[in-house]
């Protein structure tokens, strides 16, 4: 299977790939976003502050006698000065003159606008500087002269917001990119549980459990159990098709085959001749071998489709054997064998009628196939802690030089009972019953003459 | 015994019909479930021999009413299913006994045998001849009040001469009725037996005859 079916990596791990990518995604996003925010922020608060400076320095601007004079506030540069080592500069221009300041402080001598202040960004003396200037123009020397007020602040507090709170913001984009990879893994894992539950209802069916699947699954999984539901019931039916026609095709054969095996009773009857007798008997004899061996081919192909499903119940196994002896004793009797069976014993087990019925049957049947007439089977059953053994002794021809895995083999028969119509399959039914209840089959030889069956299988506790 | 054989074959139900009145029983035929009632209602039968694929029915149908009409008659199936599964469920339906096609006839006479051994059905199928009294159901023969039972071969030897007493058997009939098929025995196996069946009715009335060459018969002295 796994040679059939290429492995394109693990769903999960494209899920759990994909799941992640997006989350880093988000944080990166957020963190940006939180750092842009933030830079803005504190600009907009250096902008105001730097606002408020040049207003309160432009408003101290006037003009006496006819001169102009300034008189710079404390206030209006001390309100600059933050917890950084920022450093401010100004300065104040006349028709683009400096009055007072730093004269190389670049400036917006052209802007026109007295309403509010101008705000910009530039570098100076090799630092990054915020500046601010406000432009007023006053009368004064029988002229409009425009006087400029410029206020600059290097930016090192605003950068120290920003890359705290971007430090944060980072932060928390981590927190949120592993938080968030730990929820994927679990979505990942319970979003493909149902898959896993799936996968496991079909492995652990039998080989020929081929009943629908009545798992509860999510509506993604349910096309594909319905695809696995609809195989297998075309498989059941083309596997029940089968069997019926064998089955069916055995029964078939078997009303054909009891007219022939009566009428050629019936021409026995009524022949003298040795040879014709010969024959007749001859017929008679291969008539019972097919029927026998389909009943057993029948019986060994019931026993592997039973034993995948066992329908298991407490059972009490010596009456399972008082059925066998019961149905079995007009055949014995024929022979004149009696069959000893006394219920001393009712250990209770845990095992499928029919597979049992079928086993027990089949051993029985080989005992009295094989034991001479007039003779005797013993049928006991014994249990002893936690198992319980039926055994069946006959006083026939024993075991020979066969072992007993030979005579357990399918279709191997006993090199001493090659007279006796057989199809070797009786012990193979049996032992694969005895395995399929974890149970054991062995054989021995009977004390003296012939051979013991055993047949064990756990006790129901 | 006798039959009601319900089996539809015709070459089948022919063949059984003659293979066991070759034995002495008497056999009414019907190849259709409908024609059953009038049968049953008319003579009384030993046993009923059932084929279950029946043209006009189920034969397990047929052993259902059976049942549910409180019918006696016990019903032996002849099935041509040989699961075991097909078995135990024809007993649950009520069928007193089961034999899967092909069959061999002493087994199905043995298994009706058995069957109204248990339904107790003994004393109307005694029988008499000369002082001895013979119940087949028991496997006992009686003779001047002494009850002595037979094993199943010395029955069924004691069953055959009980046919038509005064008649020959011939040893190799005798052989065929006694043993299975896929017993490889001598005519001598025979004389076994007849030994065996004169010890057990020594001191009646009946004797074994040996005819020389022939075979044997059962007359009275």
């Amino acid at each position: 299977m796994s040679e059939r079916i290429k492995d394109t990596g693990s769903l999960r791990r494209r899920l759990i790939f994909q799941l992640l990518v997006s989350v880093a995604i988000l944080s990166l996003v957020l963190y940006f976003t939180v750092r842009v925010i933030a830079e803005r922020a504190a600009e907009t608060t250096q902008d105001n502050i730097l606002g408020a400076s040049v207003v309160s320095i432009i408003d101290e601007v006037h003009v006496v006698n006819d001169q102009i004079s300034i008189d710079i506030p404390y206030s209006s540069l001390s309100m600059l000065g933050s917890v950084t080592d920022d450093r401010v500069f100004y300065r104040i221009t006349v028709d683009g003159r400096t009055l007072t300041g730093y004269d190389d402080l670049p400036g917006l001598e052209n802007t026109t606008s007295d309403t509010s202040p101008v705000y910009w960004t530039e570098n100076f003396r090799g630092s990054e500087i915020r500046l601010s200037t406000q432009i007023r123009p006053m009368f004064f020397a029988n002229q409009t002269h425009l006087v400029a007020v410029t206020v600059a602040q290097t930016r090192n507090g605003q950068a120290l917001i920003t890359s705290r709170i971007a430090n944060t913001a980072a932060a928390f984009g981590l927190g949120f990119f592993v938080i968030a990879s730990g929820l994927s893994w679990i979505a990942a894992s319970s979003a493909l549980r149902p898959l896993r539950r799936a996968e496991q209802s079909v492995q652990r069916r039998g080989p020929q459990d081929l009943r629908p699947m009545t798992t509860e699954a999510p509506r993604e999984i349910v096309p594909l159990l319905l695809a696995l539901n609809s195989f297998m019931d075309r498989l059941r039916l083309a596997l029940g098709r089968t069997e019926d026609f064998i089955t069916e095709a055995a029964h078939r054969v078997r009303t054909p085959l009891a007219t022939v095996r009566a009428n050629a009773e019936i021409a026995l009857r009524g022949t003298k001749d040795k040879d014709q007798r010969k024959a007749l008997r001859a017929m008679i004899r291969a008539v019972d071998e097919s029927s026998r061996s389909a009943s057993q081919l029948l019986d060994h192909a019931m026993v592997s489709f039973r034993s995948d499903q066992i329908a298991f119940e407490p059972l009490d196994l010596a009456e399972v054997i008082s059925q066998v002896v019961t149905d079995l004793s007009p055949t014995s009797d024929l022979r004149d064998i009696s069959i000893n069976w006394q219920v001393t014993a009712r250990p209770q087990i845990n095992g499928d009628k029919i597979l049992l019925i079928g086993a027990i049957r089949n051993l029985l049947d080989n005992a009295i196939k094989y034991s001479p007439r007039e003779s005797e089977i013993d049928i006991t059953l014994d249990q002893a802690g936690e198992t319980c053994t039926a055994r069946i002794c006959d006083l026939g021809r024993g075991l020979g030089s066969d072992t007993e895995e030979t005579l357990k083999k399918r279709f191997k028969r006993g090199g001493n009972a090659v007279d006796v119509v057989g199809s070797g399959l009786g012990l193979t039914i049996a032992d694969e019953v005895a395995r399929a209840h974890g149970g054991t089959l062995s054989l021995k030889p009977n004390q003296g003459k012939g051979t013991c069956v055993s047949f064990s299988l756990p006790r129901l506790s | 015994m006798r039959f009601l054989l319900i089996e539809d074959n015709k070459e089948l139900g022919r063949a059984v019909k003659t293979r066991l009145s070759l034995d002495g029983h008497a056999v009414d035929w019907a190849q259709r479930i409908s024609e059953t009632d009038a049968y049953l209602d008319n003579a009384p039968y030993d046993l009923i021999l059932l084929d279950i694929m029946l043209p006009d029915g189920d034969g397990r149908e047929f052993l259902k009413r059976h049942r549910q009409q409180n019918r006696k008659t016990p019903v032996v199936v002849i099935t041509a299913r040989s699961e075991v599964s097909d078995r135990v469920h024809l007993l649950d339906l009520g069928a007193d006994d089961y034999i899967t096609k092909p069959f061999d006839f002493s087994e199905l006479e043995a298994r009706c045998r058995a069957v109204l051994r248990r339904h107790g059905g003994s004393a109307q199928n005694e029988k008499r001849f000369g002082d001895l009294l013979f119940s087949p159901l028991a496997a006992t023969v009686t003779v001047g009040g002494e009850v002595r039972s037979l094993r199943n071969r010395e029955l069924r030897l004691l069953e055959i001469f009980f046919d038509s007493p005064g008649r020959i058997y011939p040893k190799s009939q005798l052989i065929d009725r006694l043993f299975s098929y896929d017993e490889d025995v001598s005519e001598n196996a025979v004389e076994v037996y007849v030994g065996r069946l004169r010890k057990l009715i020594s001191g009646s009335s009946v004797q074994i005859e040996t005819q020389r060459g022939i075979g044997y018969r059962m007359t009275e002295k």
